[in-house]
C-alpha cells in the first residue's frame, strides 16, 4: 500500500473533437446488469499504445487484464484480436468507428502507457463504436510500475461502470484460508489476494489453526479466529504491518464468527461460555463489551446492515438453524427465513437490499440471497457443500467456499452473480475457504 | 502489494512458537504419539494409573447423535469410567474437544461442538470431578478424525474426546 498513490484525473481537454453526429445513436451504450444479460456485449480492446520503450511490456498486459476483468464478469466478450481491422497505432489519433463497427465492437478501450523509472501512468478512452463518440471523459492513473495490476483493475471498473452503470469491484482483494495437506491435518494459513487470485500471500504461517477472516470496512485491517492459545479467539490484524492483537479475552470463553460494523469501530461476534454461544460487540475504542442476545440456543454468524443498525444473525431457537434481524443494540429479533431446510451464515448485501446465505436442505448446500425481509428467496448454486458467501463490493457477485465430498475433497472458492448465472471457480494458488472480499481499495 | 512478502515476510507474525506450551492445542488423533504437549508418558495400557489405560481401556471419546449434545446412555456409561478414573488419578486435569461432522457450517458447528464439550463437563462434575480440572474447547468440524464423507465417517466425527493433561487445577 505505501508505495501506492494512484492519481485520477480528467482529460477533458483530450477531447478538443466532440462526438461526431450523435444522431446515429440508438441510445447509449449500456448494460442493464439485473435483467440477466444473455449475450455477452462485444468490445475491443487493443493492446495499449507504449508511449515509451520503457513502457512496451506492461502495455499489452495492461490490457490482458482489463480484458479479463471484463470478460470475468460474464457481461462483455473480449473480440480476439486477430479479427481487428484498424490498429490503434497513436492514442491520440482520430478512431475509425467503421473498422470497429465492421466487426460488431460495440465498446472499444484505447489506452497509452508511459513507465519513467518506477513511475508508471496509464491514459484511457472507452467509446460506443455505434454512436461514433467517445464514452465519458478520458481518465489518466498513475502510480509505481509494481502496482499496474491495480491500474489495470482501476481501468477496467471505470469501463464497467460506464458501461453497466453500476460501481466495479476489480480493484479489491479477497482474504481467505490457505489449506494444504490431507483432509484429516490441514494446515490452514490466512491468506490474501487480488479478486482475480494474483498477487497471493501468506498472513500466518500455519502454526494454529485459524478459521474466516473478515476485511474492515476500509480494507486494511482484518479479524479472524485463531486457535493459538488453545481455545478459538477473535484476532485484530492490520494487513500492512502484519501487528495483531486478541480481542475479548476473557478466560474460560471461546470467541469466533467476527465482523466489523460498517463505520469499522465495533466488532460484532459470537462468545462461548458454558456451552451457550451469544452475540456480543465489542467497542474497539472503548473496549466496551455490550451482550446483545441472551438465547439457551446458539447464536451466531453476526452481519451489520450497512447503515449500522441492524444486525442479521443466526440461531437455533426454533429447533433448527434460522434467520434472524435484530436492531444493532440488541433486543427484539424478528425471524426472516421461513422455507424449508437450515439457513445458516447470513451477510448483508452492501447496496443493503438483500442478504446472502447458506442454506441447507435435504442433503444439499446452497448459497442463496432474500431480501432484508426474508422475502423472495433465490438460490443461486448447489452442491454437497456451498458455505459462506461474501458480498463483491458492488453487491453484485458473490464468492463462496465448495468443497468436494470424500477423504480427498477439498475445498475451492467459487463466484456467482446474484442472478445466478456465471457461476466459476477463483483461481488460488492452493486449495481455499472462507473467502472474505474487500471494499473497493482507495 | 509491495509490502506483503510471500509466506514468512518480513515482519511475519510471530505466530503461537509456543503450541507445545499448551496441551488442549493438542488434535486428538496425536496424542497417543504424544505430540502438542499432551501428556507425554503415555505408560502401559495394563497399568491402571496410566494415560495409555485411560485412553484405550476407559475410552477417551463420547459419540453423539445427528446435531444433537445430549449424552447417549452409551455415552454415560463411558464417561462414568473416566469420572471414576479422574477421580482415583487427581494428578491429572483434562481438556473436552468438541466435534461436530462436516454436513454443517463451520459457525454452527463450534457452537454445536461447545455444547457437545460441555456436556460432557457436566456430566463429569456430576460424577465428583472438580469443574477446574476440565476445561472445554470446540473445533467444530475442522478437525474431523474420519474423513470419507458418508455416515460411517460422520458418526466418528460427532464427538468429544476427554484429553489428559498433566497437573492439577488452577
Amino acid at each position: 500500500m505505501t508505495a501506492l498513490r494512484l492519481t485520477c484525473l480528467a482529460l477533458a481537454f483530450l477531447f478538443a473533437m466532440p462526438g461526431p453526429g450523435a444522431a446515429q445513436s440508438s441510445g447509449p451504450l449500456r448494460i442493464e446488469i439485473t435483467e440477466g444479460v444473455i449475450e455477452p456485449l462485444p468490445i475491443a480492446i487493443p493492446p495499449f499504445v507504449a508511449e515509451n520503450p520503457a513502457a512496451g511490456d506492461l502495455a499489452g498486459r495492461i490490457a490482458e487484464v482489463v480484458a479479463a476483468d471484463l470478460e470475468g464478469t460474464g457481461l462483455f466478450r473480449a473480440i480476439d484480436q486477430g479479427a481487428f481491422i484498424a490498429r490503434v497505432a497513436s492514442f491520440d489519433a482520430a478512431v475509425s468507428y467503421p473498422d470497429w463497427r465492421a466487426i460488431n465492437a460495440q465498446a472499444l478501450v484505447t489506452g497509452a502507457v508511459t513507465v519513467q523509472g518506477n513511475r508508471l501512468d496509464v491514459r484511457f478512452r472507452l467509446y460506443d463504436v455505434f454512436a461514433n463518440a467517445p464514452l465519458g471523459e478520458g481518465l489518466q492513473f498513475g502510480g509505481s510500475t509494481d502496482s499496474w495490476r491495480r491500474i489495470a483493475h482501476k481501468v477496467a471498473d471505470a469501463v464497467y461502470s460506464r458501461i453497466t452503470g453500476e460501481s466495479g469491484y476489480f480493484d479489491s482483494r479477497v482474504a481467505f484460508i490457505s489449506q494444504t495437506g490431507p483432509k484429516g491435518q490441514r494446515i490452514r494459513r490466512l491468506a490474501l489476494m487480488d479478486y482475480d487470485g494474483a498477487n497471493a500471500s501468506f498472513l500466518s504461517d500455519g502454526q494454529s489453526l485459524v478459521l474466516a477472516p473478515r476485511f474492515s470496512p476500509r480494507g486494511d485491517q482484518l479479524l479472524y479466529t485463531s486457535y493459538e492459545t488453545g481455545r478459538p479467539q477473535i484476532y485484530l490484524l492490520d494487513v500492512n504491518s502484519l501487528r495483531r492483537r486478541v480481542l475479548d479475552d476473557q478466560p474460560g470463553s471461546m470467541t469466533f464468527a467476527p465482523r466489523f460494523s460498517p463505520d469499522g469501530n465495533t466488532v460484532v461476534y459470537s462468545l462461548s461460555t458454558a456451552g451457550n454461544s451469544d452475540i456480543y460487540t465489542l467497542n474497539l475504542g472503548s473496549g466496551r463489551r455490550t451482550r446483545l442476545t441472551s438465547q439457551p440456543s446458539i447464536e451466531t454468524a453476526p452481519s451489520f446492515s450497512p447503515d449500522g443498525s441492524q444486525i442479521v444473525f443466526e440461531s437455533d431457537r426454533s429447533g433448527t438453524q434460522q434467520l434472524y434481524v435484530m436492531s444493532a443494540g440488541g433486543g427484539e429479533a424478528r425471524r426472516i427465513s421461513f422455507g424449508a431446510g437450515r439457513y445458516g451464515t447470513p451477510v448483508w448485501s452492501p447496496r443493503g437490499d438483500l442478504i446472502a446465505f447458506t442454506k441447507q436442505n435435504e442433503g444439499r448446500f446452497h448459497i442463496g440471497v432474500m431480501r432484508t425481509d426474508g422475502s423472495e428467496e433465490r438460490l443461486l448454486t448447489a452442491s454437497f457443500l456451498d458455505e459462506g458467501p461474501t458480498w463483491a463490493p458492488n453487491g453484485r457477485v458473490i464468492m463462496f467456499t465448495r468443497e468436494t465430498r470424500g477423504a480427498s475433497g477439498a475445498p475451492a472458492l467459487y463466484s456467482v452473480d446474484i442472478t445466478g448465472r456465471n457461476l466459476k471457480r477463483v483461481a488460488t494458488p492452493v486449495a481455499a475457504s472462507a473467502p472474505s472480499w474487500s471494499p473497493l481499495l482507495p | 502489494m509491495t509490502n506483503l512478502k510471500p509466506m514468512y515476510g518480513a515482519g511475519a507474525v510471530a505466530i503461537a512458537l509456543f503450541l507445545g506450551a499448551c496441551a488442549s492445542t493438542t488434535n486428538d488423533r496425536f496424542d497417543s504419539a504424544g505430540a502438542g504437549g499432551a501428556v507425554g508418558a503415555l505408560g502401559s495400557p495394563s497399568d491402571p494409573t496410566s494415560p495409555a489405560y485411560f485412553q484405550q481401556t476407559v475410552g477417551d471419546r463420547v459419540l453423539f447423535v445427528v446435531d444433537q449434545s445430549t449424552l447417549t446412555p452409551e455415552a454415560r456409561a463411558t464417561l462414568d469410567g473416566q469420572a471414576g478414573w479422574l477421580n482415583s488419578n487427581p494428578e491429572f486435569s483434562v481438556v473436552v474437544e468438541g466435534h461436530a461432522d462436516e454436513r454443517g457450517t463451520t459457525e454452527y458447528n463450534i457452537g454445536l461442538g461447545a455444547r457437545r464439550a460441555t456436556a460432557v463437563q457436566e456430566y463429569l462434575f456430576t460424577q465428583g470431578v472438580a469443574l477446574n480440572r476440565i476445561e472445554t474447547v470446540s473445533y467444530g468440524k475442522e478437525r474431523p478424525l474420519e474423513i470419507c464423507s458418508d455416515e460411517s465417517c460422520y458418526n466418528q466425527n460427532r464427538r468429544a474426546v476427554t484429553v489428559l493433561t498433566a497437573g492439577a487445577g488452577f
